[in-house]
């Protein structure tokens, strides 16, 4: 079903509603002394609990309006809702406590921390929660299972191939449990097999752990499995699929 | 745990450049510990051969020490074995003293009429044991290199005296006394002028006879070499005594070393009061430990207010001003020295910080946006210069000990300024236990500080902008 961007969003949020509420939301940068608007007053709600994909051609605003939906970035006017918090009126501290209780990320690098071995990569963002230790190694442990690299986690990323560092990552994102998983290209730097393993863990855990993922792809195999569909162009939502 | 377990694996992470960082902060850590260390050498060896001299305190009557060298009679402390008693007997001044002796100091001329040479002299006039004990005096370990020799100076000879080597080679006394390193005195040609008179010339042979046959009181002065001292008395009269001169003995400083005689103090008092009432012009009272002077003098200040004796207390400071000028010259060098290492480490931890922040610039961003603070950021490298001057500071300390250890065992000499003879040159490290502490914790404290401008520079990027960076 092919759905417009609706003109307004849902006036509240409970644990059924949205996970994103985005209205009239606007994001503009200054590049080079350029006024740059990377997301022109866009209105549009993601569910909560989907396999959700912000597609869009190069430029069109996809890591922006992730980053946006990550709370790692504001909006310039309008306003934008996660989890059923204006994030406008957070400080950068209570913004960083929100993000650590309630969204975690996939990068298309991965970004595991080079120091850390697999296990304790998972581990960090429950320190960040200060979970009890036994209770960490237990939920680390059966992420690693999970994501089938049991035997690993004593490994550092730079003993990983590439698809192992991505279900590293994809266990540290799922660990905390959060309401909200961010991908920005996850299969971008992966092989087709690689990438479709991949698709497919995500998609088994995200039915597993209940969770909203989002994520941005250029990858037709990744966009094939996604429940709702975001579609970008110059910075505006021309088509909501759910 | 975690922010320190990822700072010491960044630590590891790039070693080369770890490596050079605690190097530099352990040649800093090296030069200020050893430095200091020699300072306190330095200190510690002024202060013995101060305290050894004139105790920690001096008693002297008020007034005495401007105006007393002129009048001694009046300036004098006639009681003074009753002083020193009420001092050792007092229940706080008793266990904290060492020492408590009467001297006479006196000036006049001192002549050796064999070799018609003769000169100025300053004296002291000593009781021979308690100066014995005074001179091993060594609180802080600095004189165990330096082989005391056996006492020249005897509680039962009042005859025998000590000078200074630069005395003993003006009037020609080298030889006799077997001091080495000391230049001969040039044979000269007779005196041309107008032949003595008779009556004179027959009194100096006669005096020079019996001088040659006067029987030694005690078996030390046979054979020693005889020095007449000329002083005025208490009532201004001139007066003569005749001094056996045992031994000459550097004085540490050349002024005093060419002028130096040390003499029984019932030699002195004869000298300086005649016939009159014996008087000391001084106390002096050494203690255990330098650390209790504050209180000694205090104490002596309140006890001689009470018993209302008109006396006052200087300490060896006061009365040898070149230990704190020498003192506080070393201290300043030292403060220069280690500012200058403060700055290495400084730079050098900035620098190595300042790399490793724009090195990791995207992790900092993937840490950010897994929720944590820019406190946490600013700890992860706060924790990472503090451990860089931790490795830095433990390992500068323990090559200076042992650069200590090599340096002490060396046995080296040097001339201090000022000094006539040479001196042992080592460094002190039996009471650095405290210093080493004070060295490794600002050197932490430095590093950690330096790191703070990386760090703040790190904990202020936005998540975005570091994630996007490649």
């Amino acid at each position: 079903m092919s759905i417009a961007p609706s003109a307004a969003a849902p006036a509240t949020l409970g644990d059924a509603g949205p996970v994103v509420v985005f209205r009239d939301v606007v994001k503009t940068y200054i590049e080079d002394g350029l006024r740059v608007e990377a997301v022109r007053g866009v209105t549009f709600s993601v569910a909560r609990r989907r396999f959700s994909a912000v597609v869009g051609p190069s430029g069109s605003g996809k890591t922006t309006l992730l980053n946006l939906i990550g709370c790692i970035d504001k909006p310039t006017s309008g306003q934008l809702e996660v989890c059923g918090q204006d994030i406008a009126k957070l400080d950068d501290n209570r913004l960083t406590d929100f993000r650590s209780r309630n969204i975690a990320f996939v990068f298309q690098s991965f970004n595991l921390l080079p120091v850390l071995t697999a296990f304790e990569n998972i581990e960090y963002p429950l320190l960040q929660l200060r979970v009890p230790a036994r209770e960490r190694r237990e939920r680390v442990a059966s992420l690693l299972e999970a994501v089938g690299l049991a035997k690993l986690g004593d490994h550092r990323p730079n003993q990983l191939s590439g698809g192992q560092k991505q279900r590293v990552a994809i266990a540290r994102a799922l660990v905390k449990r959060p309401a909200l998983v961010l991908a920005d290209e996850p299969t971008a730097n992966l092989d087709t097999q690689t990438g479709a393993d991949i698709i497919a863990l995500m998609r088994r855990v995200q039915r597993d752990h209940d969770a909203s993922f989002v994520f941005s792809t250029h990858d037709p195999q990744l966009m094939s499995h996604a429940e709702d569909l975001i579609a970008l162009r110059d910075g505006s939502v021309v088509e909501v699929q759910r | 745990m975690m922010t320190l377990k990822i700072a010491f694996r960044n630590i590891l992470r790039n070693r080369r450049r770890s490596a050079m960082t605690v190097l530099a902060i352990a040649v800093g850590a090296i030069g200020v510990v050893l430095f200091g260390e020699f300072v306190r050498y330095i200190t510690a060896g002024l202060e013995t051969n101060t305290v050894e001299r004139v105790g920690h305190l001096n008693v002297f009557r008020t007034g005495y020490f401007e105006f007393g060298a002129g009048n001694p009679a009046e300036y004098g402390i006639a009681d003074f074995d009753a002083t020193a008693k009420l001092i050792r007997d007092d229940p706080q001044l008793g266990p904290e003293v060492n020492v408590v002796t009467p001297v006479v100091s006196l000036a006049g001329i001192a002549g050796n009429f064999e070799l018609d040479a003769s000169k100025t002299f300053l004296g002291v006039g000593v009781v021979p044991s308690d100066r014995d004990r005074l001179e091993r005096w060594d609180e802080h370990g600095v004189v165990t290199r330096r082989v005391l020799p056996e006492s020249a100076l005897r509680d039962d000879d009042e005859t025998g005296g000590i000078v200074g080597v630069g005395m003993a080679r003006v009037l020609g006394l080298c030889e006799p006394l077997k001091v080495a390193r000391c230049p001969r005195r040039p044979t000269r040609p007779p005196p041309t002028g107008a032949p003595l008179a008779d009556d004179l010339a027959s009194v100096a042979a006669s005096d020079l006879a019996a001088a040659k046959t006067e029987p030694a009181k005690t078996e030390p002065a046979i054979n020693s070499p005889r020095l007449d001292l000329l002083a005025a008395t208490a009532g201004g009269a001139p007066n003569v005594v005749s001094l056996r001169i045992a031994r000459a003995e550097p004085q540490g400083l050349r002024e005093l070393d060419d002028n130096f005689i040390a003499m029984h103090i019932a030699l002195a008092q004869k000298l300086v009061y005649g016939r009159g009432a014996a008087k000391a012009t001084a106390l002096v009272v050494q203690l255990h430990r330098t650390e209790d002077l504050a209180a000694a003098r205090d104490r002596l200040r309140a006890l001689f207010a009470e018993h209302h004796l008109d006396l006052e207390v200087r300490d060896f400071a006061e009365l040898q001003p070149f230990y704190t000028q020498a003192v506080g010259m070393f201290r300043a060098i030292f403060l220069f020295i280690a500012l200058i290492m403060g700055v290495i480490v400084l730079f050098s931890i900035v620098n190595t910080m300042g790399m490793s922040v724009m090195e990791r610039i995207n992790e900092i961003g993937t840490a950010r946006a897994m929720g944590v603070r820019r406190s946490g950021i600013r700890a992860l490298f706060l924790a990472e210069g503090a451990m860089l001057g931790m490795i830095g500071a433990t390992a500068g300390i323990a090559l200076a000990q042992l650069l200590a250890a090599l340096v002490n065992r060396a046995s080296l000499t040097w001339t201090p300024p000022g000094q006539a003879a040479p001196s042992p040159l080592g460094v002190l490290t039996s009471e650095s236990g405290p210093f080493i502490v004070v060295v490794w914790v600002a050197i932490v404290a430095a590093a950690t500080f330096a790191a703070l401008f990386p760090a703040n520079r790190g904990a202020r990027f936005e998540v975005v902008d570091a994630l996007r960076h490649v």
